[in-house]
C-alpha cells in the first residue's frame, strides 16, 4: 500500500459536484502536484484532506490508518500540515510566535506548567528553549531573521505566505498540503521557493502535495502531476506526459485566452 | 556566546535590568503606600487590586483568546460566596477555602465554556450575561448563600486556626498586603501562560480558528480551558472581595459589576496583561472614588451636579457614573481603541523617534 493514499473521493456542494471521484497514491517523499483551472476542486481536495469538509464518499489513508471522519486538529497530530490559498496567519503575533505555534503538538506544557515558568531551569523554560532553538533553524533556512519580531499582519504577501510554509515546517509534519504557495511572488521570489520546496522534501523528509498554477514550476519539481477540470481526473503521470494531454493544453489555453 | 541562555533572555520575566529596576521601584512604591495613605484610600487601593486580578483574567478570555463574557461577576460572586460557606460551614483554613472556591468557579467557567464552542459575539454576550444574572438569582434564593440578606466574611484567619496556629488580619492595611501579594502572584502567572504553550493557542484561535485547528489545536479544548481560567481568577478575586468588604448580599454582584469588569479589559487594551491592570486601577478609581463624590472634581464638579441634578436622574446624581463611565468608553473606542495600553505604545514610540 502507498504511503498516502486517496481513493474515490466524493464530495457535493448543493448540486455542485466539487470533487468527483479522485483517486491517487504518493509515495514517500515525492512531490505530488495537482492542476486544473479555476473552480476545479483542487483546494476542496485539501479540506477534505485536512479534515475541513467530510467527504460524502472514499479514503484518505496515511501509512494505513484512515483519516476520514478525524477533526483537522487530530489529522495535524497525525503528521499532515497545510499552507492556506489565501494565507491564514495568525495576524495579530509576530512571527516567531506563528512558528512557535507550528510546534504546539510537539509541546507538552499545560496552563500549571506555564504559569510557574520561574526560572530558566523550570520546566516550561527549557521547553520553551528547545522548541524555539528548532524555531530558529525554520527561521534561517527560509531567510526569515530580519523579520522575526514583527507582527505578521504588517508583512508584505509573499513574506507571509513563507512564514506559512514556515509554520507548517515547523509541525515537523509527514505531508504538507502546499495550496499556490508561489501566487504573489515575484520570478526571483518563486525561484527561491521552488528551492526551498526540494530542500523540504530532500532535507526534511517530507511528502509534498501541491497546488500551482505556475506551470514552469510545476514542470520543474513534481514527480507526478494530477490534471483536474470540474471535480474530474482529466489524466495523472509524470510532468511531461501530462503537458502533453489535449484535454490539458485546452483546459489551460483556455484560461489563459480568458486572461 | 550560549545560545540556551540568549534564547531564555526573550521569556524572562524581567528581561532587561531597565524593567527589572522599574519593577522593583513600583514594588517599593506599594509596599510604602498604605503609610501615606488613608483608611478609605486603602480600602480603594484593596478593591483596586481585587479588579486588577479579575481584568487580568477576563482579558486572557477576551483579549487573548477573543470571546466575549459579560458574566464573570457571576463567578466573582461564587469566589466570595463559596469562599467564607467553606470557611464558616466546613471549618476549612483561608487559603484552602480560597483556592477551592477558585476551582468551583473554573468548573463553572468551563461549564459555561461548552455552550459557547458553538456561540459567537452578540449571542455569546447575551448566554454570558444571562449566566451572571441566573448565578446572582440562584444565590439570592437559597438559604445556604444567605438569601436575600447575604454574608457576613468570617474573620480572615490566614494561619490554620484548626491546628492551632491562628493569624488573623484586621485591619485593611493587613489585607491589603496579603491581597498584593496574592494579586501580585497572578499578574505573573498570567503573563507567563501567555508566554508559554496555552497562551499562544488562545492568541491562535482568537486570531483565526480555522489556521488553530490544522497546526493541531483543540479548540474545544483551548476554548474551555480559557473559561475556565478567567473564571478561576474572578474566584479568587471574589474571594478576596469578600474580606474587603466584609458583608455582603447577592446584588454586591449585579449585571453592571459584570460590564464594568468589560469595560476594564476594554479600555486597558485587549490582549495586554499591563493593559488590563491599567484598566481595573483606572476604572475603579473612577467608578468608587471620583465620579462618586462628582462633587469634588475640581473646577467642573459643582457644574456637574448642577447638571446631572437637573437633567440626567430622577433620584440623585447616584446615575452620574454610570452615564460617565459610558462617555469614557465611547471616547476610548473613538479615540484609541487599543486602549490604555495602545496609547502607552504610541508615547514609547513618540519618545523613540524624538525630536525627528
Ligand atoms: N464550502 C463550499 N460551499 C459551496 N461551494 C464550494 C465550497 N467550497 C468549494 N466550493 C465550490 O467547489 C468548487 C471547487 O472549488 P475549489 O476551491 O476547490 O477550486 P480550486 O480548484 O481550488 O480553484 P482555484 O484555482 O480558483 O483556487 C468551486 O465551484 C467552489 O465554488
Ligand atoms: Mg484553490
Amino acid at each position: 500500500m502507498a504511503f498516502f493514499n486517496v481513493a474515490h473521493l466524493h464530495i457535493s456542494f448543493g448540486g455542485l459536484k466539487a470533487v468527483n471521484n479522485i483517486s491517487f497514491d504518493v509515495q514517500r517523499n515525492e512531490i505530488f502536484s495537482i492542476i486544473g483551472p479555476n473552480g476545479s476542486g483542487k483546494t476542496t481536495i485539501f479540506n477534505l484532506i485536512s479534515g475541513i469538509y467530510r467527504p460524502d464518499e472514499g479514503r484518505i489513508v496515511l501509512e494505513g490508518e484512515n483519516m476520514v471522519g478525524k477533526t483537522p486538529d487530530r489529522i495535524a497530530r497525525k503528521g499532515i500540515a497545510r499552507t492556506f490559498q489565501n494565507i491564514e496567519l495568525f495576524a495579530n503575533a509576530t512571527v516567531m510566535d506563528n512558528l512557535m505555534l507550528g510546534r504546539h503538538i510537539h509541546m507538552r506544557t499545560g496552563i500549571f506548567g506555564g504559569a510557574f515558568m520561574f526560572g530558566s531551569r523550570s520546566r516550561a523554560a527549557r521547553e520553551e528553549v528547545a522548541h524555539r532553538e528548532k524555531v530558529e533553524r525554520i527561521i534561517d533556512f527560509l531567510e526569515l531573521q530580519s523579520v522575526r519580531d514583527q507582527f505578521v499582519g504588517g508583512l508584505a504577501y509573499g513574506k507571509r505566505k513563507l512564514v506559512e510554509l514556515g509554520r507548517a515546517l515547523a509541525m515537523e509534519p509527514k505531508v504538507m498540503l502546499l495550496d499556490e504557495p508561489s501566487a504573489g511572488m515575484n520570478t526571483e521570489e518563486k525561484d527561491d521557493l521552488t528551492i526551498w520546496i526540494k530542500d523540504i522534501r530532500d532535507d526534511f523528509q517530507v511528502t509534498i502535495l501541491l497546488i500551482e498554477h505556475d506551470m514552469n514550476m510545476i514542470m520543474g519539481i513534481s514527480d507526478r502531476v494530477l490534471a483536474m477540470n470540474q471535480g474530474r481526473e482529466i489524466i495523472q503521470g509524470a510532468p511531461g506526459e501530462v503537458q502533453r494531454h489535449p484535454e490539458v493544453i485546452k483546459a489551460y489555453l483556455g484560461e489563459e485566452a480568458i486572461a | 556566546m550560549d545560545m540556551k541562555r540568549s534564547y531564555y533572555e526573550d521569556i524572562e520575566l524581567f528581561g532587561s535590568g531597565t524593567v527589572l529596576f522599574w519593577a522593583i521601584i513600583l514594588l517599593a512604591g506599594l509596599l510604602a503606600a498604605p503609610f501615606f495613605a488613608t483608611q478609605y484610600h486603602v480600602y480603594l487601593f484593596n478593591l483596586i487590586l481585587v479588579h486588577i486580578i479579575v481584568a487580568v483574567g477576563l482579558n486572557i478570555l477576551v483579549g487573548s483568546t477573543g470571546q466575549i463574557a459579560l458574566g464573570h461577576g457571576g463567578f466573582f460572586a461564587i469566589g466570595a460566596f463559596v469562599t467564607v460557606l467553606l470557611m464558616t460551614k466546613l471549618q476549612l483554613p483561608f487559603f484552602v477555602a480560597l483556592l477551592g472556591s477558585a476551582f468551583i468557579a473554573a468548573f463553572f467557567g468551563f461549564l459555561l465554556g461548552l455552550p459557547a464552542l458553538r456561540l459567537e459575539g452578540p449571542y455569546l454576550a447575551i448566554a454570558t450575561l444571562a449566566f451572571g444574572l441566573a448565578i446572582m438569582h440562584i444565590i439570592g434564593h437559597m438559604e445556604l448563600f444567605g438569601g436575600r440578606t447575604g454574608l457576613s466574611a468570617p474573620p480572615l484567619d490566614i494561619g490554620i486556626p484548626q491546628l492551632g496556629f491562628s493569624w488573623v488580619l484586621h485591619s485593611q492595611v493587613s489585607k491589603y498586603y496579603l491581597i498584593l501579594a496574592i494579586t501580585v502572584g497572578m499578574v505573573l502567572f498570567a503573563i507567563n501562560i501567555l508566554k508559554t504553550k496555552a497562551g499562544r493557542a488562545f492568541v491562535a484561535i482568537r486570531d483565526s480558528e480555522i489556521a488553530a485547528e490544522v497546526i493541531g489545536i483543540n479548540l474545544a479544548v483551548y476554548k474551555t480551558l480559557a473559561f475556565a481560567v478567567s473564571a478561576f481568577y474572578a474566584g479568587i478575586a471574589g474571594g478576596l472581595y469578600a474580606f474587603v468588604l466584609g458583608f455582603f448580599d447577592p446584588f454586591t454582584f449585579n449585571l453592571i459589576l459584570s460590564v464594568i469588569f468589560l469595560v476594564m479589559v476594554v479600555v486597558g487594551g485587549l490582549g495586554s496583561v499591563m493593559g488590563a491592570i491599567a484598566g481595573a486601577t483606572l476604572i475603579t478609581y473612577l467608578m468608587y472614588d471620583l465620579f462618586k463624590n462628582v462633587g469634588e472634581v475640581p473646577v467642573v464638579g459643582d457644574l456637574l451636579v448642577s447638571f446631572s441634578r437637573q437633567w440626567l436622574t430622577v433620584s440623585g446624581i447616584d446615575n452620574f457614573n454610570l452615564i460617565a463611565l459610558g462617555l469614557v468608553m465611547i471616547g476610548i473606542i473613538i479615540f484609541e481603541p487599543l486602549g490604555i495600553f495602545g496609547a502607552w505604545i504610541r508615547v514609547k514610540k513618540y519618545w523613540k523617534t524624538w525630536p525627528f
